[in-house]
């Protein structure tokens, strides 16, 4: 069976922007969700500017009953709650006690740890000889596959509900594992997205390998500078995306608005080898990754209107770029588009690729191309490749067909996907 | 402490946990948390956490086994008390 995948429902919490609506105008008029986090400083980080979705007090009164609130301390949680409950919802797909068991519908929600406020209340609880205090939500808080489990009390589904992990691709990757099962014909609807949480616990790590800027704590808007010839590492962020992805057949039998579809895609790792290592890839496995997505959409790579990259914002951007081009086989003016979503939320870790999916898919449903904040001085190697033109620093209002989305993670991961817009 | 001024405190201590709301208006000394109020055994923790909370008291795990209805709970909460 080789049935098509398409879209039919988006929801999103990200830093410049929590909802489809304000997401998708915050992208067209280049707004960014990068701030000075006083805590950050309280706790003497050398980064102290970070990208996390502003929700409103009263919000999550809206995504979870009021004995679910008590004691819920998992920011992962509430992202992905909001992104996938109001995916489900612009689906047209029942949610709450209405809904019954359906066997035909799945969630694949990824993330890279959850609850780590949570944990951080257990672990002093345990410390302090306190075990039987820490109540009953502890585990279903901070367990990774919790955000689905969390999502499927209110989604009833009754097909594969997991939760995938494979670091800065887990959102990609469980865009193309929810697109193979219903390809297969083993499911018909599945939520696949992914979240991460806000705060120092998850950004810290990174902020120990000094791979995060230091010198923008005063002006935070211009601290994710992919593609610039002063990037200076990536801003962390946080938040979560969704997508609902449905066989197509169900999709038109229901009359359910498309956005877009999933024409193909590939995922695979360079094996940490040939200068792939723990934190870098190996430039040759990223090339068969965009290949191999390419062959299985079955597209020519000069049928690509816009890339949307993984691009953090570090030394590596040039790498990608030129990765790019040599997998496309396109250079200088025949380079499609290419922007990265980072110069506007920072890194959003497990959540980008399904933020950034979010984003990308919006640019065919809406034809456009978002700018590419704080990229005016362009990286002279990057520059070698592609024109100026190719990297929009505003958003251009024209006609795109089929945008390229690409995620890499640590352990040297990769995942590619091609949307195009639904005919 | 009179047991209507436990139950008063108990029905506010239980009332966000519980699943069937026509039960709890009869919510009363014979009242199952479990058969009755249909609350997940899960919450029962939480339960335990909330009464030693409120009045003050440490609730040991054999009493915890034991406090099924809320006759069992003012029994427990005050036993405990006299303890303190």
């Amino acid at each position: 069976m080789n049935r098509r995948v398409v879209i039919t429902g988006m929801g999103v919490a990200a830093p410049n922007g929590v909802g489809l609506k304000a997401f998708s105008e915050a992208l067209k008029s280049g707004k960014s969700g990068i701030r000075f986090i006083p805590e950050l400083e309280r706790l003497k980080f050398s980064c102290q500017i970070a990208g996390q979705p502003e929700i409103p007090q009263d919000m999550p009164e809206e995504y979870f009953t009021s004995l679910e609130l008590r004691g819920l301390n998992s920011s992962g949680i509430v992202y992905g709650m909001i992104s996938g409950i109001d995916a489900w919802k612009d689906a047209g797909l029942t949610i709450g006690p209405k809904a019954e068991t359906d066997w035909d519908n799945g969630i694949i929600f990824g993330t890279g740890i959850l609850g780590v406020d949570k944990f951080r209340e257990a672990i002093h609880l345990i410390d302090d000889k306190n075990t039987r205090r820490l109540g009953s939500t502890s585990v279903i808080q901070t367990m990774a596959s919790g955000i689905s489990a969390y999502l499927n009390s209110k989604l009833a589904c009754g097909n594969q509900v997991t939760t995938n992990s494979s670091a800065c691709t887990t959102g990609t990757e469980a865009i193309l594992m929810a697109a193979e099962r219903i390809r297969l014909g083993k499911a018909q609807r599945i939520l696949a997205g992914s979240c991460s949480d806000s705060g120092p616990y998850i950004w810290g790590g990174f902020d120990a390998m000094r791979i995060l800027p230091h010198k923008y704590n005063n002006d935070p808007e211009a601290g994710s500078r992919p593609m610039s010839a002063t990037a200076a590492g990536f801003v962390p962020g946080s938040g979560a995306g969704a997508l609902v992805l449905e066989d197509l057949e169900s999709a038109l039998e229901r009359g359910a608005k498309i956005y877009a579809e999933v024409l193909g895609g590939h995922i695979n790792s360079g094996g940490q080898r040939n200068g792939g290592s723990m934190t870098a890839p190996n430039s040759e496995g990223v090339k068969r990754c965009i290949k191999n997505a390419i062959f299985e959409a079955g597209i020519r790579p000069d049928e690509i209107d816009s890339i949307n990259g993984h691009i953090t914002a570090t030394s590596m951007d040039p790498t990608e770029v030129k990765n790019w081009s040599e997998a496309l086989e396109l250079k200088s003016t025949e380079f499609p588009y290419i922007n990265s979503l980072k110069s506007l939320t920072g890194h959003c870790l497990s959540a980008a690729g399904s933020i950034e999916s979010v984003a990308s898919v919006l640019q065919i449903s809406e034809d456009f191309i978002f700018g590419n904040l704080n990229s005016e001085d362009l990286h002279p190697e990057i520059e070698q490749l592609v024109t100026r033109d190719n990297v929009p620093q505003k958003t251009l209002f024209k006609e795109v067909n089929t945008v390229a989305k690409a995620s890499f993670g640590f352990g040297d991961v990769n995942a590619v996907v091609i949307f195009g817009k639904f005919r | 402490m009179e047991t209507n001024e436990i139950i008063y405190c108990l029905k506010k201590i239980v009332k966000p946990y519980v699943q069937n709301d026509v039960a709890f208006q009869d919510f009363g000394q014979g009242t199952d948390f479990i058969k009755d109020l249909e609350i997940n055994s899960a919450n029962l923790v939480d339960i335990v956490l909330d009464v030693e909370d409120e009045f003050n008291i440490a609730i040991d795990n054999d009493s915890m086994d034991n406090m099924t209805t809320v006759n069992d709970a003012v029994r427990i909460i005050k036993s405990k008390q006299k303890q303190a």
